[in-house]
């Protein structure tokens, strides 16, 4: 069995799927801040409705954003830490793909934007277009931009008035005016790009998508105290 | 499990360090450590994101070496332990993630469990079972606390604790004005060296009135201002800066105090015993200076091993022994990282005991 999470969207969102790709169980919660508190009992909870202890899982699968960092780096090392434990393959899928793979797995033709929330009045896109796979072990889409960051004025305009899945157009409804689809990850669908793959034999590295460098100046020269001048902001003190 | 020998895993990434032990009962079996601190070096201290990104990339490669350095299969495990709090909101995230993983992928149990009581479980795979009560000065780049412990596992009373820097911070500050590297401690203490103690900087908290309304606080932020008046005024009057001289003199203020006040809490509360802790116990002025008002006043001294007294997983693991010796409640599995836990919550989501005279 595969055990998926996903915790880069407002979803912590938790699967089980037979290595065939049936769905044994899902379990999903929209509390973006409390992924510490709620992943592991969210875990546990799939677990007990597929009726699998830990040591039926043999594969396991973790969106690696892009994301919020602080909940992202919880499902990930969630993810690696579980697989270690098991001595079992940890697959990491870039989690707008599980948008894309629940959006056309529905049925869906043409072409989709992915744009969640980045925070800082930006969002993150990808693009995906409905393909003709090679054969069934292939997935039937592809990304054709992203992920990326940026601010939702300055994507594309020809981007912008594609159907849109994720929570951007809700918090960007006068630059991303067409919502369509899912607003936040499925496990379930993380599952299902995993395993496809998994079976093709794809590399699928879990290193997370940050997509920005993290925050930090350069305290240069100390602040005077003679003269009483204010220095940049410093480091948080070690605690 | 072995009853009196439980095989315990620690894991703490509370602030730049992540940490990763294993104890067997009382036995530190292997104590590894990844250091994020070269890539906090540059920014003059720890950033909260660049610890947190390096906590993610070395979180499972420490784990895997401890082990292999062990000789321990992770399922041979009784239990895991993890700093809970206080600590680096996100950096400590990450830890208790891992460890709630471990805890649910091999059906063991799971101890969140507080950073400062760690350190003072730290010396009992160190030097063995703690007198009880111990007296315990930790001192490090967050923290500087004297702690009155009955009970490592369950009763630890907070006696006082810096109203501003932490000791360590005070070191890093300095050690910025005299352009030494980050972090400050060891650098001003190899300077401090070849220096002489000819400035008298100010002892925080320490005169009559104080004495009585932060009997055992203590406060760095008006030393730290002192030594960079000191500095500015050399520079101004054209001299060379004598930085032996003022690095000496700094600590010698800073460990002055610490080892007064620890000192008279134990003499005050009847204890026999002083535990140094934390990074700063590996300044070699606090250790010798401890080690001499001590003697004087008949009380035992423990400081663990430098690489004990800065953050590690064995101190995590050591203190999750205890809790599995003494059969203390495990945690649950919707166990939050509290960046602000209270020291006198040995661990997460139980009863407190908290000293009403002294609001800390």
């Amino acid at each position: 069995m595969l055990l998926a999470l996903d915790t880069s969207t407002s979803a912590i969102t938790v699967a089980v799927l037979g290595l065939d790709g049936g769905l044994l169980a899902e379990q999903t919660v929209i509390d973006p801040r409390a992924t510490t508190e709620q992943l592991a009992p969210l875990i546990e909870r799939a677990l007990r409705e597929a009726d699998a202890t830990p040591g039926d899982i043999t594969l396991v699968a973790v969106g690696t954003g892009p994301g919020p960092f602080t909940g992202l780096r919880v499902g990930i090392v969630t993810g690696r830490s579980f697989a270690h434990a098991r001595s079992i393959p940890v697959l990491g899928v870039p989690s707008h793909d599980a948008m894309a793979q629940q959006w056309f797995f529905g049925g869906a033709e043409g072409t989709v934007l992915v744009a969640t929330d980045a925070r800082r009045k930006e969002v993150y896109t990808s693009v995906y277009d409905r393909v003709a796979p090679e054969d069934e072990d292939h997935l039937i889409w592809a990304r054709t931009a992203g992920p990326e960051v940026r601010r939702p004025q300055d994507l594309p305009e020809h981007w912008r008035g594609l159907p849109t899945l994720g929570r951007g157009p809700h918090l960007y409804p006068d630059h991303l005016p067409q919502s369509v689809g899912p607003l936040d990850v499925s496990a379930a669908a993380l599952g299902g790009v995993a395993l496809a793959r998994y079976h093709v034999g794809e590399d699928q590295p879990t290193e997370p998508l940050y997509l920005r460098r993290p925050d930090a100046a350069d305290p240069g020269r100390p602040a005077s105290t003679l003269r009483g001048e204010g220095g940049p902001p410093a480091p948080k003190g070690r605690p | 499990m072995s009853e009196s020998t439980p095989l315990v895993l620690g894991i703490e990434t509370s602030c730049d360090e992540t940490g990763v032990g294993i104890v067997h009962g009382t036995e530190l079996l292997v104590d590894a450590v990844a250091s994020s601190v070269e890539e906090h070096a540059r920014f003059g201290g720890v950033v909260p994101e660049v610890a947190s990104r390096a906590h993610l990339e070395a979180m499972v490669p420490t784990i895997e070496r401890a082990c292999r350095e062990a000789g321990v299969a992770l399922a041979d495990l009784d239990g895991i332990a993890v700093t809970s709090g206080p600590g680096l909101a996100g950096a400590l995230m990450v830890g208790v993630a891992s460890a709630k993983a471990l805890s649910l992928a091999l059906g063991v149990p799971l101890y969140g469990v507080n950073h400062l009581a760690s350190h003072v479980a730290v010396d009992i795979v160190e030097h063995g079972p703690l007198p009880e009560p111990t007296m315990a000065l930790l001192v490090s780049g967050g923290h500087s606390s004297l702690l009155l412990v009955p009970d490592v596992t369950h009763d630890i009373r907070s006696l006082g604790a810096s109203i501003d820097d932490a000791a360590g911070e005070a070191f890093d500050k300095v050690a910025r004005v005299l352009g030494l590297p980050f972090p400050g401690g060891p650098h001003i203490d190899r300077a401090a060296q070849v220096g002489q103690i000819t400035i008298d900087f100010p002892r925080g908290l320490t005169s009559g009135r104080d004495m009585e309304r932060h009997r055992f606080d203590f406060s760095f932020s008006g030393l730290k201002t002192a030594v960079s008046r000191w500095v500015e005024q050399q520079q101004r009057d054209g001299r060379d800066l004598p930085v032996a001289d003022v690095a000496a003199s700094f600590q010698e203020a800073v460990v002055d105090v610490l080892t007064r006040k620890a000192v008279l809490a134990c003499t005050e509360h009847d204890v026999a015993a002083l535990q140094v802790g934390g990074g700063v116990a590996a300044n070699s002025r606090l250790r010798a200076m401890a080690q001499e008002r001590c003697e004087a006043a008949g009380i035992a001294l423990r400081v663990p091993r430098p690489g004990l007294c800065t953050d590690n997983g064995a101190m995590v693991a050591s203190l999750g022994a205890q809790m599995m010796l003494k059969a203390r409640p495990v945690s649950a599995l919707d166990l939050p990282a509290d960046s602000s836990m209270p020291v006198t919550d040995v661990q997460s989501g139980l009863p407190v005991t908290v000293d009403h005279d002294h609001p800390h």
